[in-house]
């Protein structure tokens, strides 16, 4: 059978996009993650509600909650941003205005995680 | 053929007879419908809980930082705008969450027939209410 697509192409597999199913597959993995996670955060808020500063440091500090924390964020951030891409590729359709909009994003994304990085290991360490 | 849009709508079926079809989905001519209107909010929410995450991220640097900086962070989030905003961040959550689920299952080939489709799309708006508010009646109980 004929195919318009090159031998390289195919061997690939990974159409035009270059990138297969990587994004798709990714979005899922770190939803899967954040269904615990996401359980654990809401019931690990409701028991500080109120509580001092140091009471919330010791408890986000111990490791197995900062270890927690931490798998939270990487899973949120990164699946923030997987989500975030695929809004703006949908709306901005000027080229030029779509990568500046993503790579602010990107940035923006990017602080917010290392901002909380930071704050959990400043706490556990 | 009434008006332009009837006109845009035209196209030969394949018999070679001109009939009226629809276009692709266009918001001025779709009918919004459950589906849709869910899909729609799952993305809204998504994008509104990334707006959230700055309250997330106020409150992990707060409680690594000062008590001055706790009070701070604090007290916005008690602050009327702050509940408001804790509350409709709740709900977003819960509607992400569950409708995340949703999706998850149709990934996993599960659940495409229309009936179920709306089926679980009531679920999870019902579920979504009832989360949400027991959520805060336990944080305000708690609190």
């Amino acid at each position: 059978m004929s195919t318009m697509r090159s031998p390289l192409g195919r061997v690939r597999g990974l159409g035009s996009a270059k990138s297969g199913t990587a994004h798709w597959w990714a979005q899922r993995l770190t939803a899967i993650a954040l269904v615990p996670l996401a359980i654990w955060f809401v019931f690990a808020v409701l028991a500080h509600l109120g509580a001092p500063r140091e009471a919330v440091a010791h408890w986000m500090g111990r490791p197995i909650n900062a270890v927690l924390l931490l798998a939270l964020i990487i899973a949120l951030f990164h699946h923030l941003h997987l989500g975030l891409q695929v809004v703006i590729e949908d709306y901005i359709h000027t080229e030029a205005a779509r990568l500046a909009v993503l790579l602010l994003m990107r940035a923006v994304v990017a602080l917010l995680f290392l901002t909380a990085l930071i704050a959990i290991l400043r706490m556990a360490l | 053929m009434k008006d332009a849009p009837s006109a845009l709508r035209m196209a030969r079926n394949s018999d070679g007879k001109w009939v009226e079809r629809p276009l692709s989905p266009h918001l001025q001519i779709y009918r919004p419908q459950i589906s849709s209107a869910l899909s729609i909010f799952h993305r809204f929410t998504g994008v509104g809980l990334g707006v959230g995450t700055l309250l997330l991220v106020w409150w992990l640097a707060a409680a690594a930082g000062s008590d001055a900086d706790y009070a701070r962070a604090a007290g916005f989030i008690g602050s009327p705008l702050g509940l408001l905003l804790l509350f409709l961040w709740t709900a977003a959550l819960v509607y992400h969450f569950l409708n995340g689920i949703r999706h998850l299952a149709w990934d996993a080939g599960r659940g495409f027939e229309l009936p179920q489709m709306h089926a679980s799309g009531k679920l999870v708006l019902g579920a979504t209410i009832v989360l949400t508010l027991l959520i805060w009646v336990v944080g305000l109980m708690v609190w």
